[in-house]
């Protein structure tokens, strides 16, 4: 199949963001797993009161996730799911939904 | 073939809008093949939906479920406590149709041929897979309670442990329930579906009686020696709110129903009820639990963790309640939705001939009621560790709320719209 340019430029930039991954698909499989309350792909269900990742500049949800994960932004759970990701992880997440429009 | 201007155009956009819909190409492209889902709730939605989107449609998906529409299990209990409608549970499987090209079949399964790759539907006729996935869910143990063996029986003692039904006819014993009445709920040992659930059940029990029926009472016969799930959240909300209407009673395992009598009969007493609720002791779902698939305590599937395969049977993948839970991981379908996601990759790996993520992470949240407003959770993340080839539980990660609060009340109900889009949207 073949993408349109601009899709095909996105691609690559999440390709590009992951490409020391053994596995390509790393950071799409780790952020299935925020997916259940966050919308798939990030896109959460509007008015459902859940922060939609999709598009999200990748440092700033980065940092938001080192911020859940050493406690200095409180959260009702945040602060205790981004504990049971490296930092790795979380960095592979934010690129994820940084390329998701 | 002569491809004109307008043919390509059309072509070109309709390239443009699957590739808006399915995201960006990836490694599990190269995959295709024939893959059969059995069970559309939480995990077999999920997986299906899941390798549609990541295969960009090049994984064709079948989909049988004997029920025409998804009712969810998380949140039928404010149905029970009059908070909701079956209605506000109930979704659709026409996006999965229509908007993913999943062929959904209304049908069940009745046998499985794992060597040959077939499946036996019960309307008649077989269908041939690549690979097979089962999310069948629980069945109940109904031989270990004699008494509720008959059909008849199951209708008037109920378990409103499968969304649908149950569950409005649950409802209606309630309120049909003289006030100064008692409802009797009994829990299994665990494992069972939805460790928090029965507790929370009895919450919004109360919550309803304690406006509509004051003089009535709730009592909680559990089979386990503690409450299995948010311990001290339940037993303070249970003393600040219900304290004279909720009784709770550990060690206190079912051994049979005098259904006539509604009575409840245990090791060393019997317990009458105007309404009995009995969740029976259960295991993995028909289809899995009696098609010859390695099973752990004769109830639940053993499955490879970096695959969700059954052990011992190549190609039939198992997700959910149905299979035997890594430590500390429940039986949940928050739970069920992440199984179908690991699985999704694993099988457009192997379909491609690749071998699976090598470090696959789950993770889980769950929301229960106390009343009508305040809500409290429980959430936990599981990495897989290569020494004890399963998913462990990330320790200092995870943990339950602080204190009841309205926010997670609503949290709970945004999770519900996120998880259900997630799986069906």
């Amino acid at each position: 199949m073949k993408l349109p340019p601009l899709l095909a430029a996105i691609c690559l930039t999440g390709a590009a963001v992951s490409a020391s991954a053994a596995d390509p698909d790393l950071g799409r499989n780790l952020a299935a797993t925020c997916a259940s309350c966050h919308g798939t792909n990030g896109k959460a269900v509007p008015g459902a009161g859940m922060d939609a990742l999709a598009g999200m500049e990748k440092e700033k949800l980065l940092q938001k996730l080192k911020d859940f994960k050493s406690g200095t932004k409180p959260a009702t759970v945040m602060q205790q799911i981004s504990k049971g990701y490296t930092d790795e992880q979380m960095d592979r997440i934010a690129a994820y939904f940084a390329a998701q429009n | 073939m002569i491809i004109n201007r307008r043919d390509f155009l059309k072509a070109s956009a309709g390239a443009a809008a699957m590739a808006a819909l399915y995201g960006c190409a990836s490694g599990s492209s190269k995959a295709s093949g024939h893959v059969l889902v059995v069970g559309g709730g939480y995990g077999g939605a999920t997986v299906a939906k899941y390798l549609r989107m990541w295969s960009q449609g090049n994984v064709e998906v079948t989909l049988v479920e004997r029920d025409a529409e998804f009712i969810s299990c998380p949140i039928s209990n404010l149905v029970i406590g009059g908070l909701k409608t079956l209605a506000d549970i109930t979704v659709s499987y026409d996006n999965l149709k229509n908007k993913w090209g999943v062929r959904v079949i209304e049908d069940e399964v009745t046998g499985i041929d794992a060597v040959s790759r077939k499946v036996k539907l019960e309307k008649g006729g077989e269908l041939s897979y690549d690979r097979l996935v089962l999310s069948p869910g629980v069945d109940f143990l109904w031989e270990q309670l004699p008494g509720l063996k008959s059909a008849e029986a199951q209708r008037r003692i109920l378990h409103a442990w499968k969304a649908g039904p149950q569950t409005v006819a649950l409802r209606k014993q309630l309120e049909d329930m003289k006030d100064g009445g008692v409802y009797a709920i009994t829990i299994p040992r665990a494992p069972y579906r939805c460790p928090p659930g029965p507790y929370e059940r009895a919450c919004l029990v109360a919550n309803y009686f304690k406006t509509a029926k004051p003089r009535s009472k709730v009592l909680i016969l559990d089979a386990n020696e503690d409450v299995q799930s948010k311990k001290a959240l339940f037993m303070k909300a249970w003393a600040d709110l219900y304290p004279d209407i909720l009784e709770y009673r550990p060690n206190n395992e079912l051994r049979d129903v005098d259904v006539a009598g509604r009575t409840a009969i245990l090791e060393f007493d019997r317990v009458k009820a105007d309404v009995l609720n009995v969740i029976p002791p259960q295991r993995a779902g028909q289809i899995a639990a009696t098609t010859g698939l390695k099973l752990i305590n004769k109830r639940w599937v053993d499955v490879d963790w970096l695959s969700m395969e059954a052990i011992g049977t190549p190609g039939v993948h198992v997700l959910g309640d149905a299979i035997f839970p890594a430590p500390t991981m429940p039986k949940s379908g928050h739970m069920a939705n992440q199984h179908g996601k690991l699985a999704a990759a694993a099988i457009l790996n192997l379909l491609a001939g690749e071998e699976p993520n090598p470090d696959p992470v789950l993770m889980n949240t769950c929301y229960s009621f106390v009343d009508g407003k305040n809500g409290i959770h429980v959430a936990s993340v599981h990495q897989y560790d290569t020494a004890t080839k399963t998913m462990q539980p990330v320790k200092g990660a995870g943990g339950v709320s602080a204190a009841r609060n309205e926010l997670e009340g609503k949290a709970a109900l945004g999770w519900a719209q996120n998880i259900w889009a997630d799986m069906l949207a």
